[in-house]
C-alpha cells in the first residue's frame, strides 16, 4: 500500500466525466473524499529517495538549460518599482549577458499594476508575463474584487494569471464556493492561462493537497502551483510528488493534461534538479517542458547560470560576475 | 564499552600483544584515538567524498589517517569564507586584533599539544619543537598587533590640488586562498595564515600535505576562540588535487602559493589570472622574521574625496 496505491491507482476505476460532476459541497465532497489516501510517510520517502538521483556531465547542463526555460521569474514585493520590473523582464529575455545561447526563461511573474510595464518590456519577446491576482497572496476578499483584479490584469496584457484558492472556505469543507470561484476565475481569464495556487503550507496534509489539485483541476486550472511563496514551507518534494501524480491521474481519467508550478523556496540548482527528476518519475517525460512544469522563483536563476558556468568552464563561478536581484 | 573486563579476560585465540596486555593489566585505559577532519565554516566535517590519507612521521610509521579534502569540500569552504567576510571585513580592527590575541592566549594553553603534533609531524626533538611551537605563538601576536595599525603605514593622507581631502586606505581584498608551505607544519602555517586574517580577509588554507595534523589542532583553537565560523577554513588533502581549484575558483580573490613548487606556480597563475586573482609567494622567506610585505599583499588600497572646507 502506501507508495503503490499512490502510483499505480490511476483513477480509472473512478470514471465520470468531470463536466457532469455536480458542483454543490456534497457532490464535490464525494468525489474528492473518493480519492485514494496519501501516505504521508511513503510519499516523503519516495521523493528523498528520489531526491538522490546523481545527474552529471551531459545531463546536468541538459538539466540546467530546461530547468533555466522552466522558471517563472518572480518578484513580488510591496517595494517592486517599474525599473525593478524592467531589469528583471531584461534579465528573463537574457539571463546570461556573459553566454548569449542560455535559454529565456518562460515567464516573468509580477503584481497586476505592474503587468503594462512588464508586457511592454518583454514585448518581441518569448517570454510571457504572469500575473497573481485574486487579491493575493491570502485571497481574502469578495469575489467581485477577485474576478475585476483578474480582468485588471488580462486588460493589461498579462498571458498567464495566478489566482489564489480560498484555503478558509477548502478547509471548511465547502468545496462548492472553492470551484466556483475557480470557474469564474476561469472565464474571466479569457485567452489566458489559469494557474491555481493551492497554498499547500495552509492546507495541513497531503490528502488536502491531493484534494486541492482535484478540485482545482476539474474547475478548469491549466495549472495547479504549490504556493505563493508568502508562507513557510513552500514548495516541497512530498507535496510537488503529491501534485505531480494528481495531474497523471487527472490526465488518465479526465484527457486533460494540467501542468505543474512549484513555488517558493527554491534557491539551488540542486534543488531545481530535483524537482526534475520528480517530474520526470511521477508524471512522466511529457511533463518536462516549460508548458507543463515551472518554477516560480526569484534567486534561483542566478545559481543556474552559475551551475552552468561551471559545467561549462570547468571553474566554480563567482556571483560578482551574475547580476544582483 | 568498559576496557578492563575484557583485558583481564582475553577471549579464546584473541592474540593480545605483550606490552599491550601489561599495560591493561596494570588498569592502563584504551587509547582515545583523534579524528583529525576539516574545519569548514566553523564546523568539523569529514570530506564529503570519505576519502582520507595517511599522514607517516619521518620514520614512515603511521600516525593518523587525515582527511582527503575534494574540489567541493573546497567549494563548500569557499563559499563559508565569503558568508564570512563582510562581518569579518566590518568588524573593527581593535576588535580583530583582541580576537586574533585571544586565539594566541588559547594556542598557549594548548602549547604542550601542539609540540608533541609538531615533534611527530616533523620528526623534532622536544625542545625543538617547544621553540617551534612558541615561536609561532608569537608570531601569532606579532601579526595580531597589527590589526588597528597597518593603515598608517599602508594609508595616506594625499595633497590634491582642490579643497578636497584626499584619502587612501587599505582595505581587506577578500577570499584569500592560502597554501601552506609544506615542511614547517605550525609555524609555516601561521606566518601565511595570519597576516591574511588580521587586516579583515577571510581565508581558505591548504595544509602541509605530509605533515597536517598541527595544523588541524590549530582549527580546535580557532573554533574554540572568537574567531567567526567560516574566517579561517582549514583543509587538509593533496596539494595538487586542491590548488588548481582554488586558482581556478572565480570567488577566490587572491591566492598565496607559498606552499607549491616552483614547477606547478605557472600554471597556477595562469589560472588564477582567470579573475585577475591576486598571486603572491615569496619561497622560503615566510621563515624570515615576519614585516609587513604578507599583510601588504592581501590589501587593497581605496582612495576616497571628501570635500573640504564647506
Amino acid at each position: 500500500m502506501g507508495i503503490e496505491s499512490l502510483e499505480r491507482q490511476p483513477a480509472s476505476r473512478r470514471e465520470f466525466d468531470v463536466s457532469e460532476v455536480a458542483t454543490s459541497d456534497a457532490g464535490l465532497r464525494q468525489v474528492l473524499h473518493g480519492l485514494p489516501g496519501v501516505d504521508q510517510v511513503g510519499v516523503g520517502e519516495r521523493a528523498a529517495a528520489l531526491a538522490t538521483r546523481s545527474i552529471k556531465k551531459d545531463a546536468k547542463l541538459t538539466a540546467l538549460d530546461l530547468a533555466i526555460a522552466m522558471v517563472d521569474l518572480t518578484t513580488l514585493e510591496g517595494a517592486d518599482t517599474p525599473g525593478k520590473v524592467r531589469a528583471m523582464c531584461a534579465k528573463a529575455m537574457l539571463p546570461d549577458l556573459a553566454d548569449p545561447p542560455v535559454p529565456p526563461v518562460a515567464a516573468v511573474c509580477v503584481y497586476p499594476d505592474l503587468v503594462p510595464v512588464a508586457k511592454q518590456a518583454v514585448a518581441g519577446s518569448s517570454v510571457a508575463v504572469a500575473s497573481v491576482a485574486t487579491a493575493f497572496p491570502s485571497g481574502r476578499a469578495s469575489l467581485a474584487v477577485k474576478l475585476a483584479d483578474v480582468r485588471d490584469a488580462v486588460t493589461a496584457g498579462a498571458d498567464e494569471i495566478d489566482m489564489v484558492i480560498d484555503r478558509g472556505a477548502f478547509l471548511a469543507g465547502r468545496y462548492g464556493q472553492v470551484y466556483s470561484e475557480i470557474t469564474a476565475v476561469r472565464e474571466a481569464c479569457g485567452p489566458a492561462h489559469l494557474k491555481v495556487i493551492l497554498e499547500t503550507a495552509e492546507l495541513a496534509t497531503l490528502d488536502n493537497v491531493a484534494r486541492a489539485s482535484w478540485l482545482a483541476m476539474m474547475a478548469g486550472a491549466d495549472f495547479i502551483k504549490t504556493s505563493t511563496g508568502k508562507v513557510t514551507p513552500a514548495a516541497t518534494p512530498a507535496v510537488a510528488l503529491v501534485m505531480l501524480a494528481a495531474v497523471r491521474d487527472f490526465e488518465q481519467t479526465a484527457g486533460r493534461r494540467v501542468g505543474v508550478k512549484v513555488a517558493g523556496g527554491i534557491r539551488t540548482a540542486k534543488d531545481a534538479i530535483r524537482y526534475l527528476v520528480l517530474v520526470n518519475e511521477i508524471a512522466g517525460p511529457a511533463w518536462l517542458t516549460p508548458r507543463l512544469f515551472r518554477i516560480g522563483a526569484s534567486t534561483l536563476l542566478n545559481d543556474l547560470l552559475m551551475q552552468r558556468s561551471k559545467q561549462r568552464t570547468g571553474r566554480y563561478a563567482s556571483p560578482d560576475y551574475f547580476t544582483i536581484d | 564499552m568498559s576496557d578492563r573486563a575484557p583485558a583481564k579476560k582475553p577471549a579464546r585465540g584473541q592474540v593480545q600483544p605483550g606490552r599491550a596486555a601489561t599495560a591493561a593489566a596494570a588498569g592502563a585505559r584504551l587509547g582515545v584515538r583523534k579524528t583529525y577532519k576539516l574545519f569548514i565554516g566553523g564546523a568539523f566535517p569529514r570530506s564529503e567524498s570519505g576519502r582520507s590519507y595517511p599522514v607517516r612521521d619521518r620514520d614512515g610509521e603511521l600516525l593518523a589517517h587525515a582527511a582527503r579534502a575534494s574540489r567541493k569540500d573546497l567549494r563548500d569552504a569557499v563559499k563559508a569564507a565569503r558568508g564570512a567576510f563582510p562581518g569579518w571585513a566590518g568588524a573593527t580592527a581593535y576588535n580583530r586584533g583582541q580576537v586574533l590575541y585571544r586565539v594566541a592566549e588559547l594556542m598557549e594553553g594548548r602549547a604542550a599539544q601542539f609540540a608533541a603534533e609538531v615533534a611527530q609531524a616533523e620528526g623534532l626533538s622536544a625542545g625543538k619543537a617547544e621553540s617551534a611551537v612558541a615561536a609561532a605563538i608569537d608570531r601569532w601576536v606579532w601579526y595580531a598587533g597589527w590589526s588597528d595599525k597597518v593603515a598608517q603605514i599602508a594609508g595616506a593622507a594625499n595633497p590634491v590640488a582642490g579643497p578636497y581631502f584626499n584619502f587612501s586606505v587599505p582595505e581587506p581584498t577578500g577570499v584569500v586562498a592560502t597554501i601552506a608551505p609544506q615542511q614547517s607544519s605550525l609555524l609555516g602555517l601561521v606566518s601565511v595564515l595570519a597576516p591574511v586574517i588580521v587586516t579583515g580577509n577571510t581565508a581558505v588554507v591548504i595544509a602541509s600535505e605530509p605533515r597536517p595534523l598541527p595544523a588541524v589542532v590549530l582549527s580546535e583553537v580557532l573554533a574554540t576562540s572568537d574567531v567567526p565560523p567560516g574566517v579561517v577554513n582549514l583543509l587538509t588533502g593533496y596539494t595538487g588535487e586542491l590548488a588548481p581549484v582554488a586558482a581556478d575558483h572565480m570567488d577566490v580573490n587572491a591566492i598565496d602559493l607559498t606552499g607549491t613548487g616552483p614547477a606547478d606556480r605557472a600554471a597556477l597563475e595562469r589560472a588564477a589570472a582567470a579573475n585577475l586573482k591576486r598571486v603572491y609567494h615569496d619561497g622560503e622567506r615566510w621563515a624570515d622574521p615576519p614585516g609587513t610585505r604578507r599583510l601588504l599583499a592581501t590589501l587593497e588600497i581605496k582612495t576616497v574625496w571628501h570635500p573640504a572646507g564647506i
